[in-house]
């Protein structure tokens, strides 16, 4: 019961909770010695955890060891992102503990501490942390490009700009082409940004991961300007580079939710229940089906939330507005949690979700400012302009 | 190639993550010089922590789990300490399962701490995996009597105290002595019993006839006579009773309760019966006393402030008494020279307190049900 209780705070997740409760709510005593209780998601072989468990105990003989503490989290952080297992970006920290609470720690421990902190959208402190990593190395690529990355979901567009330009200098051509590109893209420049991907993601010689992502980022501007036939050739495109990315197999199930292929949807993320993002939207392809199994996920979906909220941290907001207003259906909530996130992060799906939320709660005044923002930077959203025109007296 | 690899690592926003972060639950529950504990950590953080996959083939079975339990309770154990006052509580006994979360399985740690003495203030001080996982957070959940404070520990906030006795002990000392104000005021009996013995107090006795006390401070002192002496009196009975010195069944308390009504009534109607009714009020005082004693033991009694509750409870008796008394007495005062307080709120009073007193005689020793209140 106390597991219950626990997540009782939310009237609905109790209700799922309690009707359709998929695990043991009682600690037991297994049966079976032989019985498996977890599987370990990273393969132990791996040649990434091989060379973390090298460096590990490296670290271990000299933990004071700066060289190695800086490989190491990097290579944490790394297999922390294609993993999705935030685990691996707390291991990080704490390998870096010797220097995290210094006045100034040094640069290479900095620029690793502010990723660290974009990954638990500390966006604020992160940019304080990359801004103090460019004032003793103003040539470091990385501290630009994160910090362009990180304004960029803040919405500056202009800032992140500014933070991209130097990487022509600093770093390869199609690095600092993807990254102006995918701002403009944003920002009213849609077909200027469109050409300069393309010709980013065709360059020979381009490392996989930056190929992906300047695919990921055609293929996401393809399907904001309505074009579903380019969308779905650049995400197939991208999938075919062999890297396992969660990032990209979330949005390419968006598009395909939004193009109503459900059923492609359950292919493509069956066996990703994991990841909160991607059952998000596994279940919501269900329900679009009716298949019984979205009531599991759902009521799984609702513990997973509140779990995250006992926890004190916020970085699901996004997936939570969105699971609040299509899976609970209580729009009121949704709004609270969309704005929430909107001072958070402000992407287009960010966008949408306020417009969605203050459609299906009847709050126009809580799209006003969206409405405005969208129209400031020019975006080219055939999704946002449809729900835009739903607020005739916003037309303008 | 260094800049490359380095930028590999961020090229997009940040992922759809496919865990929860390292989270610990552990629960405590106090009572007196005990905390019974659960800790639930999972399988996961132990692996990384003290290697629970002995065969090295990335799957943790229960087999792996039951024969590191030694190695598990030693190492989480040792990273709680819990302090009471300023003694350390050790851990005693923890029994091993396995409990399912959103995110895996989880080794479930049931153990019990024993203080040197009742906890007042409690601190806790918790270093689990903090060294390996610096996001790592253990959500507390502390219960006492039925009420729970949540605390989370993180690397920058590892210690947390709990102030155990104070604040639930004021709580319960109103909460006691909202009972005792409620019961004195809604147990007609005790309202009506004290009403008749007060209601000649304004009076006196002068040649077999009723005079008006002569002035304020000698009725005033008379009320407070008769007040004080039914007090101790019941205060008497009500903590042997409660502390179990003497029980007696209810039916056989209440009856002598609606009879000393009956008794305290007629007094007043035939006041020859009675010369000084503080000692009437002293002798039924005692009989309320048990009454109040059942309810208080309805209530239920804390072993650990049975003294507190008791006391609280008795004195909130007293303070619906006055209130009782601080209305009746300034206007009994003021009407005791006419003729409408002679005969008809002492005489009819009196002879209505005792056929309703009758009634709930009747009622209590035939267990019967006459009149619905």
């Amino acid at each position: 019961m106390n597991g219950l209780r626990r997540f009782g705070w939310v009237p609905v997740a109790t209700w799922l909770l309690l009707c359709h409760a998929p695990a043991h709510s009682e600690p037991y005593v297994p049966a079976d010695d032989r019985q498996v209780l977890e599987r370990l998601r990273v393969n132990s072989l791996d040649p990434a955890m091989r060379e973390i468990r090298a460096l590990r105990s490296g670290l271990s003989r000299d933990p004071q060891n700066l060289d190695v503490a800086v490989q190491l989290a990097a290579r944490y952080i790394e297999v922390g992102r294609s993993e999705g297992d935030p685990r691996f970006l707390g291991q990080a920290q704490a390998v870096l503990d010797p220097w995290w609470y210094q006045p100034a720690p040094p640069p290479r421990t900095l620029l690793l501490r502010a990723i660290i902190r974009q990954n638990a959208h500390e966006f604020d402190s992160a940019l304080v942390d990359l801004d103090a990593v460019l004032q003793i190395h103003p040539t470091n690529a990385q501290a630009w490009l994160t910090k362009a990355s990180i304004l960029q979901v803040q919405g500056h567009y202009e800032e992140a700009r500014r933070a991209c330009r130097p990487l022509m200098r600093l770093a390869a051509r199609h690095i600092a082409l993807t990254c102006l590109s995918d701002i403009a893209g944003l920002t009213g420049q849609a077909v200027r940004s469109r050409e300069l991907l393309t010709w980013a993601a065709s360059q020979s010689g381009v490392p996989d991961r930056e190929r992906l992502w300047a695919l990921t980022a055609l293929a996401e501007l393809s399907a904001r300007t309505g074009q579903a036939h380019a969308a779905e050739t650049y995400f197939s495109d991208a999938r075919r580079v062999g890297i396992k990315d969660q990032y990209l197999l979330g949005a390419y199930a968006d598009f395909l939710l939004d193009q109503g292929r459900a059923p492609e949807v359950i292919t493509l993320l069956q066996h990703e229940t994991r990841a909160d993002g991607l059952l998000l939207r596994l279940t919501l392809a269900e329900q679009a089906l009716h298949l019984p199994a979205s009531k599991n996920h759902t009521a799984e979906l609702a513990a997973r939330f509140a779990a995250g909220r006992e926890r004190g941290t916020r970085v699901h907001v996004r997936e939570e507005a969105r699971f609040t207003l299509a899976l609970l259906h209580d729009s009121q909530t949704a709004l609270t949690l969309a704005q929430a996130n909107w001072e958070i992060q402000k992407e287009p799906w960010d966008a949408r979700l306020l417009l969605e939320t203050a459609l299906a709660s009847g709050s126009r005044q809580a799209a006003k400012p969206i409405i405005a923002w969208l129209h400031t930077n020019h975006m080219e959203d055939t999704r946002l302009q449809q729900l835009v025109a739903q607020f005739p007296e916003e037309q303008s | 190639m260094r800049v490359i690899l380095a930028l590999a690592i961020l090229l997009l926003s940040t992922p759809a993550w496919a865990h929860k972060p390292s989270d610990s639950l552990l629960s405590l529950t106090v009572q007196d010089d005990r905390i019974e504990g659960r800790w639930d950590i999972a399988l996961r953080d132990l692996d990384d922590a003290i290697g629970l996959d002995a065969d090295g083939d990335d799957a943790i079975t229960w087999g792996e789990v039951r024969s590191a339990q030694d190695k598990i309770a030693a190492y989480a154990l040792s990273r709680l300490i819990i302090t009471s006052g300023e003694a350390r509580c050790p851990a005693q006994a923890p029994r091993q399962l396995i409990d399912n979360h959103t995110d895996g399985a989880y080794a479930v740690l049931l153990f019990t701490m024993t203080c040197p003495s009742t906890i007042e203030t409690l601190q806790a001080d918790y270093r689990l995996l903090f060294d390996l996982d610096a996001q790592h957070k253990g959500l507390l959940r502390l219960i006492h009597r039925q009420e729970t404070t949540t605390a989370i520990f993180s690397q920058e906030s590892p210690t947390h105290q709990f102030t155990i006795g104070q604040t639930s002990m004021w709580r319960q000392a109103r909460q006691y002595a909202h009972e005792g104000i409620w019961h004195i005021w809604m147990g007609y009996d005790h309202v009506l019993f004290l009403l008749a013995l007060l209601l000649p107090a304004v009076l006196r006795r002068v040649a077999g006839r009723w005079e008006p006390a002569q002035d304020f401070s000698s009725a005033f002192w008379e009320v407070l006579a008769i007040v004080t002496a039914f007090t101790i009196a019941h205060s008497i009975t009500l903590g042997v009773a409660t502390v179990g010195l003497i029980a007696l069944p209810s039916r056989l308390v209440e009856s002598a309760i609606a009879a000393s009504v009956v008794f305290a009534g007629i007094s007043n109607l035939y006041p020859v019966l009675v010369q000084r009714r503080r000692l009437v009020a002293f002798f039924f005082g005692l009989i309320h006393g048990f009454g109040f004693a059942s309810v208080l033991s309805d209530l239920g009694l804390p072993k650990g402030s049975l003294a507190l509750s008791l006391v609280s409870f008795n004195l909130g008796v007293e303070v619906g008494q006055l209130a009782i008394v601080a209305i009746f007495l300034p206007f009994a005062y003021g009407l005791r020279k006419s003729w409408t307080y002679q005969r008809l709120v002492l005489a009819g009073g009196s002879l209505c307190i005792v056929a309703l007193a009758c009634a709930w005689l009747i009622e209590r020793t035939l267990d019967l049900k006459l009149i619905p209140l």
